[in-house]
């Protein structure tokens, strides 16, 4: 731990480095994230007849521009990192060093949050240009909220992908299963639609599993879905609560999967 | 005698895919059940807007339906013959394989457009019919012979328009080099047309009718085969598709002259 600690500040310039000469590629990537503007101009045109159930039109732009931004901000590509480095037997490499393998992937996409946060800057300020401006929250308390439950739903994914990632020690075929997670994550997380609008079932089952922590939670504190602050911090409880449990599977199935690891090609 | 050449190589192209894919056999299940999963998730944002109202922009359930499968079709069709080649010459371009393309006796176009197919999509076509075959029946009717005959030449148009664009892309990656993710990139734009061009507002329906048309991919099929599009408008999508082409064509051949080999 100490050693992981004292290398941190130097893997974190590296990773921000490392972030600065792939830029344009990584702007790229991050732009493909369309689904919430695709998602919002139909719910814009839907809601410009008439509200749709609790949600005007500037509700659904405040919701998907949100969206947008925490999606941006708390996404990354742990999962392919360590599906590649795995089969491609590289991952070797990482293992030799004196660091755990952990630390330097969260240095990595730590030092990636300040491009992303460039990137999304557009989507804030169009936010404060129309009419959402008068739906997000503007209260301290929860404004507070808004940020750590933007710092739980980062860590929340982070763990999520690294034990998916770590999949790749046991199966052949783990990319598969990153897509469908990411269906899963699309239906239940509130990004393609807003969890009160699911049917009945569907979001009492949101209730329930993290997808929503990762993606709904902090989008919902933002535009002031909770009755008030302690509905909020009730959430957010759960969500680190969610994020502990992840980050702790992810230890497990990595220590398990080290032990099997081949590290072929190397 | 030309034509006849360029016939049989397309048809080794697809068996040496299609081989390929039967070497993996159980990606068909995975691949199928996936399309069906995806499929599914991209019919439930109007499942739960049509529970509620009957109509959005004009369009209702069904006709919204018929959008819907005709982009379930467009995406096998870009995912299954477009994507595949445009990703592996890119490839090949950044490594500076793609000389052996330009050595080889046909027109490199047409070898770098074929060069691999991903047989398996043949599912999300098939799923886009079903939805549209669907949509239909909660029609209560049939398009007639003359609807289906223009929506049939559409989609060729449409097709068309998508394999300019994709051959866009990989122009420019003899300039840009690292171009892959923007086939990503373009895919993702792609997702906005499941949705009826009317739905979008402003300046993104003029974009999405004209700058990167996806209002000719599956809302203008769509209207001909409801039987609501104007002759006129359909005159202009084929005129469109067809200047499309033309300039790909054009800046594809631009392209390859400024191609200065990687690899020696």
């Amino acid at each position: 731990m100490r050693a992981e600690l004292r290398a941190m500040p130097t893997m974190l310039r590296i990773g921000l480095a490392e972030t600065i000469a792939y830029r344009a590629e990584m702007i790229v990537w991050i732009l493909t994230t369309t689904m919430p503007l695709v998602m919002l101009s139909l719910w814009t045109s839907v809601a410009d007849e008439a509200p749709f159930r609790a949600y005007t039109q500037a509700d659904f732009v405040a919701y998907y521009l949100a969206a947008l931004i925490v999606r941006n901000l708390t996404s990354n590509w742990v999962a392919w990192q360590i599906g590649e480095e795995i089969r491609m037997g590289t991952l070797s490499m990482r293992l030799l060093r004196p660091v755990h393998p952990f630390a330097s992937y969260l240095a990595t996409h730590l030092a990636a949050i300040p491009l992303r946060l460039v990137v999304v800057t557009p989507v804030i300020v169009i936010m404060f240009l129309t009419d959402a401006r008068h739906v997000v929250i503007d209260d301290p308390a929860r404004a507070g909220l808004f940020v750590l439950s933007l710092a739980g739903a980062w860590l929340l994914t982070f763990g999520t992908f690294v034990a998916i990632g770590a999949l790749a020690f046991f199966l052949e075929k783990s990319m598969a299963l990153v897509e469908v997670y990411f269906g899963l994550f699309m239906l239940l997380s509130g990004y393609l639609i807003p969890i009160d609008l699911m049917p009945g079932w569907m979001a009492a089952a949101a209730e329930w599993l993290p997808f929503r922590y990762m993606l709904g939670a902090p989008v919902e504190i933002l535009i002031g879905r909770h009755a008030d602050a302690a509905a909020a911090a009730a959430v957010v409880m759960t969500q680190w609560a969610w994020a502990a449990i992840m980050l702790v599977t992810a230890a497990l199935a990595w220590r398990a999967g080290v032990r099997r690891f081949e590290a072929y090609g190397a | 005698m030309r034509f006849g050449y360029y016939l049989r190589l397309l048809a080794v192209s697809m068996r040496t895919s299609l081989l390929t894919a039967m070497q993996y056999r159980a990606d068909f299940i995975i691949e199928g059940f996936m399309s069906l999963a995806w499929t599914a998730l991209a019919l439930f944002p109007l499942l739960v807007l049509y529970g509620d109202r009957t109509t959005v922009a004009g369009w209702g359930f069904a006709p919204a339906l018929v959008v819907m499968g005709l982009f379930t079709i467009m995406r096998g069709v870009l995912e299954g013959a477009i994507n595949p080649s445009l990703i592996a010459v890119v490839e090949r371009i950044r490594t500076g394989s793609f000389d052996y393309t330009l050595l080889k006796p046909a027109d490199a176009q047409f070898l770098v457009s074929t060069a691999r197919f991903a047989p398996w999509r043949i599912i999300d076509v098939l799923a886009g019919v079903a939805i549209v075959v669907y949509a239909f029946r909660e029609l209560g009717r049939a398009p007639g012979p003359a609807e289906l005959g223009a929506a049939l030449v559409l989609c060729a148009a449409a097709v068309a328009v998508m394999y300019s664009l994709w051959i866009l892309i990989v122009a420019a990656a003899f300039w840009v080099v690292r171009m892959d993710n923007l086939s990503f990139l373009l895919g993702a734009v792609f997702d906005a047309a499941r949705w009826p061009i009317h739905v979008f507002r402003g300046v993104w329906r003029i974009i999405f009718t004209f700058v990167v048309p996806l209002a000719l991919m599956t809302s203008y099929p769509a209207m001909a085969l409801l039987g609501d599009l104007s002759v006129p408008t359909a005159a202009a999508c084929l005129g469109g598709a067809a200047v499309f082409f033309v300039i790909a064509r054009t800046v594809w051949s631009l392209a390859i002259r400024s191609y200065t080999s990687a690899s020696s």
